[in-house]
């Protein structure tokens, strides 16, 4: 190495030094902290006690667990391409040349900005069997509305209603996509015949792909890990534990029942699923993305 | 475009526009409203005082005394609770400590955030080191790690370090930047021509120099990217402190407003809702004064991503 190449390393490290300090103190040390105590009998007060993979084996005859696993895969199986065609569709329509679409564009955002909890207590009101407007309006179509929160067949419903209304992030990000997609594709589709339908499908799809498999991949990150809606609305994972999610039993298990070991395990499973899920997702995904000219 | 096509569109976007307002809508006007009237059926829009005409002198009454004044004239009118909204604030008990945690939590995570990851994404793109991109491959893996595996381990290491109850844990970390913030400024950085740092470096300008004076204030739109978005997400944060924090004292709003509805939760929504309201209310305010930056933003994460 010569002088000034050592020197640059020098500079190079004093800059990323903050990052290097957080990586090993709040990355590296709780992941392999974390790996520890899953082997581990641990309440926080006494210290850990070995106990080999008696937390994975725990595990399989909780029916707790595998309750909300379900529930958390429900979730997500419904929401995720829920909300991802919901944006897509709403992206594209204020993509059209129309007026006000900024002020529009606003306004779908808009839900996906409020604090989560203030979110939470506003559908707890809206969905409230009695006094709800959600049932108000059923009933106005001759609905009779349900216990939304209080009936276990609803709970997860509730939920997922809760997370289309909320994808506003993905509208923003799809419609800066079709901004960036060439006018001159449109017109030579037009002038081969394209009707509407085929140029969303064999345009502005494939041109937008990357970003659909952004949000996608996103989406299976984030909706696995849902937390505080669910915590705030149904508590202990509403009746019979209809909407108990993955993250609210593990949270439960770390601060409710004190077994951090089992925690610790838990939130490994969760990891795998996410990394599987997400090599599922973009191994099957992977034909169909069109990168422009790299 | 055909008038039909067109007429249609904009009524599509009109509905779902609709359903996007309407729950806040409801929000705000149940925190506007007198009890009686967040329970009525038909649900009440617009919040109104009635009030009866006895030679020519009006007299409020409430909605269930109507039938005491069979012949009397009635009067409707429009009429939102402020009061609602003192009330709030004084039933959350420690309002104004909540807000004053939030503040200071905002405060000083989107100052750690900004230092910390400008000068780790300057030290990951323009300054040339070996091992830069193999280490920066590795900040990005550190994106894939879910919060649960490190969420117990974090919570006994504060543990240990006496900081559990104190609001040190929701933000010592930020001044060590995290990988996102660092990605999205990388990225920026590296968009401005070399030949300016080269220029300084040949007229014998430090390299913190370099960052401070000349990188930086081209950066600007992007530091405004990160800081917002760490405002927001300290603002709306509700797992965090619902591990760290203990002390009903030491609440953010977000927690604080919870907790008040743990506690009296299924009775006053008109209470409840001008709270939600006052949690909500800075956020959408932000919002509308520093759109553009936002909705760059977000362009930016999902494009560059």
């Amino acid at each position: 190495m010569t002088h000034g190449e050592r020197r640059n390393l020098w500079i190079g490290l004093a800059f990323i030094s903050p990052w290097i300090i957080g990586f090993l103190a709040f990355t590296l040390y709780p992941v392999c902290a974390s790996v520890y105590y899953s082997f581990c009998d641990y309440d926080v007060l006494s210290k850990p006690v070995w106990i080999g993979t008696m937390n994975y084996q725990d595990m399989v005859s909780d029916t707790a667990f595998w309750k909300s696993l379900y529930n958390t895969l429900y979730y997500t199986v419904f929401s995720l391409p829920l909300c991802l065609v919901v944006a897509l569709v709403v992206a594209t329509l204020l993509n059209q040349p129309i007026r006000g679409r900024s002020m529009l564009r606003a306004i779908y955002f808009l839900p996906s900005l409020i604090p989560v909890v203030a979110v939470s207590m506003v559908w707890m009101w809206i969905l409230n069997g009695n006094f709800g407007i959600l049932n108000y309006c059923l009933h106005w179509i001759r609905i009779q509305g349900p216990q939304w929160l209080a009936d276990e067949k609803w709970t997860k419903p509730s939920l997922i209603l809760m997370a289309v209304w909320g994808c506003g992030n993905s509208i923003v990000i799809y419609l800066a996509a079709l901004q960036d997609v060439p006018r001159s594709l449109y017109e030579s589709a037009e002038i081969d015949g394209a009707n509407v339908w085929s140029k969303f499908r064999h345009v502005t799809v494939p041109m937008i792909s990357p970003v659909i498999y952004f949000n996608l991949i996103m989406g299976i990150i984030g909706s696995l890990q849902v937390f505080a809606q669910a915590y705030i609305l149904l508590g202990g994972g509403g009746p019979n534990r209809s909407a108990l999610l993955y993250t609210v039993y593990l949270y439960q298990n770390a601060f409710d029942y004190h077994q951090m070991g089992y925690a610790c395990a838990m939130a490994w499973i969760l990891f795998l699923i996410i990394l599987f899920l997400t090599w599922v997702a973009t191994r099957s995904t992977r034909r169909l993305i069109y990168y422009g000219g790299e | 475009m055909r008038l039909f096509q067109r007429l249609l569109i904009y009524v599509l976007l009109t509905l779902g526009a609709v359903t996007c307002l309407i729950p806040l809508l409801w929000m705000v006007s149940t925190g506007l409203k007198p009890e009686d009237q967040t329970m009525s059926m038909p649900p009440t829009w617009i919040p109104y005082r009635l009030y009866v005409e006895q030679n020519g002198v009006l007299t409020e009454i409430a909605k269930k005394d109507l039938d005491k004044y069979p012949k009397a004239r009635i009067v409707r009118k429009i009429a939102p609770r402020w009061s609602n909204f003192a009330k709030a604030i004084e039933y959350m008990k420690y309002f104004p400590l909540y807000l004053k945690n939030t503040l200071i939590l905002c405060f000083l995570t989107v100052i750690g955030t900004v230092s910390s990851s400008a000068l780790a994404a300057y030290g990951f793109s323009r300054v040339k080191w070996r091992g830069r991109d193999k280490l920066f491959v590795m900040a990005l893996a550190t994106m894939m790690v879910p919060f649960p595996v490190v969420m117990v381990p974090l919570y006994c290491l504060f543990r240990w370090l006496g900081w559990i109850g104190t609001l040190k844990p929701l933000w010592v970390g930020s001044f060590f930047a995290g990988a996102f913030n660092v990605f999205l400024l990388r990225q920026f950085f590296m968009t401005i021509p070399k030949d300016l740092s080269e220029a300084a470096r040949i007229d014998g300008c430090s390299e913190f120099r370099i960052f401070w004076q000349i990188v930086l204030p081209l950066c600007r739109p992007a530091l405004m990217v990160v800081a917002l978005f760490q405002f927001m997400f300290t603002w709306n944060d509700f797992l965090g402190p619902l591990i760290f924090l203990t002390k009903q004292q030491n609440y953010t709003l977000a927690l604080g407003l919870q907790f008040y509805q743990s506690q009296h939760g299924g009775t006053e929504w008109h209470y409840l809702m001008a709270a939600s309201t006052l949690v909500a209310l800075p956020i959408i305010v932000l919002f509308f004064f520093t759109q553009k930056t936002f909705i760059e933003g977000i362009s930016m994460t999902g494009i560059k991503g």
